[in-house]
């Protein structure tokens, strides 16, 4: 394959993510950043979590979250459970009674649809190709 | 030869985005003869309410009690400056002009981050004008070690980045399409932001001709 054709296959690629995108970015209606959490929630017959990044971007820095309290930038990607929870790990470094509400409040989290999916909301690249994580 | 597929490319972007714009507004007009099948717009979704509350987003279960409690962007973005992409907020200005005041520690609202304000210039192929990445406004929210070096090297000239992978989900395309105003046809500007002056586009055979 000579270098012009395989360029030519990278732009052509690259204009058919960037027409998806065009057709299909407008087509969520979540808040932007509105993080579906459901790795065990169904399983375990609890709603879906929903974690809304807006509400917390104004009350707190990217760095609280993701430097301090180690939160990885992957959706579905930290292995949440009630006991780390409980332990003051993850939302749990929060939502303790000191900080912001404790965790009895169990359906102001878990109050997705159940069976939607483990997902960023307004997330650009996922219709048009699945991402490598 | 690599000139005019960028400029093909960028024609298809500004196509596209002002397709977007034209059927947001000729969809209004009812055709009552025509079939519903036949519909002007098949596939393209109109942007849909913006800042949706909670009870109506698709995502939030509207008969969970504790949905009902919860606020509704819209509230609280009152104040917020506004944008067109992402939250429809400008987060930035709006932290910059103190109409909010996220906190750098947990529980220690006196703790300010420290600011690093070096600006990288990086060179675009092409007629798109070169990008500006400031760390200013990325280090008032975010600590180095967000970035470094997981999504990218400290040390210049070591990443290579291409739009591909960006719209991908990779490099800045990590925050920027997930938490950070998105990469879409509309945005491109915020980021290429340094003109490059006069760049002589490539003329077609028959503009040559004259
Ligand atoms: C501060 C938010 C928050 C609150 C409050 C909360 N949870 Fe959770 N919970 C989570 C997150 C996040 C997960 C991980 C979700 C997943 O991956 O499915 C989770 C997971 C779970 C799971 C499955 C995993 C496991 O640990 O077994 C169960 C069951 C659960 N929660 C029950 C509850 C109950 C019952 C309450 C109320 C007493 C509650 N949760 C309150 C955030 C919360
Ligand atoms: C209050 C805590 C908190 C704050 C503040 C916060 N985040 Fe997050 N972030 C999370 C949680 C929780 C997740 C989902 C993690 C999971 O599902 O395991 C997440 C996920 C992400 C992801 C991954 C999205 C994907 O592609 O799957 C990105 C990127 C991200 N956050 C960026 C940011 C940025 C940028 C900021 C600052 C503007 C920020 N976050 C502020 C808690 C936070
Ligand atoms: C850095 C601290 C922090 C972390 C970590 C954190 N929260 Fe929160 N969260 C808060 C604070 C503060 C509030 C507001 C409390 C109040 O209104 O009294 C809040 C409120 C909320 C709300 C209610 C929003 C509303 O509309 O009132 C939800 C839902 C929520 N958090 C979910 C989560 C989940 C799920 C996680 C973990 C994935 C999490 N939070 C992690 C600090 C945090």
């Amino acid at each position: 394959m000579n270098r012009l054709s395989i360029r030519n296959i990278k732009l052509v690629s690259l204009m058919t993510v960037a027409l998806l995108i065009g057709i299909f970015s407008t087509s969520g209606s979540a808040e932007y950043g509105d993080v579906v959490i459901n790795n065990y929630s169904d399983a375990e017959g609890m709603r879906p979590v929903i974690f809304p990044h807006w509400f917390h971007r104004i009350r707190y820095r990217c760095k609280t979250c993701h430097a301090d309290l180690g939160f990885k930038l992957k959706s579905g990607g930290n292995d949440i459970t009630m006991a780390k929870i409980i332990d003051g790990q993850y939302c749990g470094g929060c939502h303790n009674g000191e900080i912001a509400w404790a965790v009895e409040n169990c359906d102001i989290c878990h109050s997705g649809i159940p069976g939607t999916p483990t997902q960023v909301h307004g997330d650009t690249s996922k219709p048009a190709i699945n991402k490598k994580r | 030869m690599k000139k005019s597929y960028t400029i093909l490319l960028l024609t298809m972007l500004m196509g596209i985005n002002s397709f977007v714009v034209k059927a947001e507004t000729s969809n209004e007009a009812s055709n009552k003869g025509v079939s519903n099948v036949n519909s002007f717009n098949r596939l393209l979704k109109k942007e849909s309410k913006t800042n949706p509350p909670p009870m109506e987003d698709g995502i939030h279960d509207a008969d969970n009690p504790g949905t009902a409690l919860l606020q509704a962007p819209a509230t609280a973005f009152e104040t917020l400056d506004k944008s067109k992409h992402g939250n429809h907020i400008n987060w930035v200005s709006s932290l910059d002009a103190a109409k909010i005041a996220p906190r750098w520690d947990r529980s220690d609202p006196t703790i300010q981050p420290i600011v690093f304000d070096l600006n990288i210039i990086r060179e675009v192929k092409g007629s798109m004008p070169n990008v500006i990445y400031p760390h200013k406004a990325h280090t008032e929210w975010l600590d180095c070690s967000n970035c470094h070096p997981d999504i990218f090297i400290p040390q210049k000239g070591a990443n290579q980045i291409s739009m591909a992978s960006i719209m991908l989900g990779e490099k800045c395309g990590v925050c920027h399409g997930t938490v950070a105003f998105p990469v879409t046809t509309s945005t491109c500007s915020l980021c290429h932001t340094q003109s490059k002056g006069n760049v002589q586009l490539p003329r077609s055979q028959a503009s040559n001709s004259q």
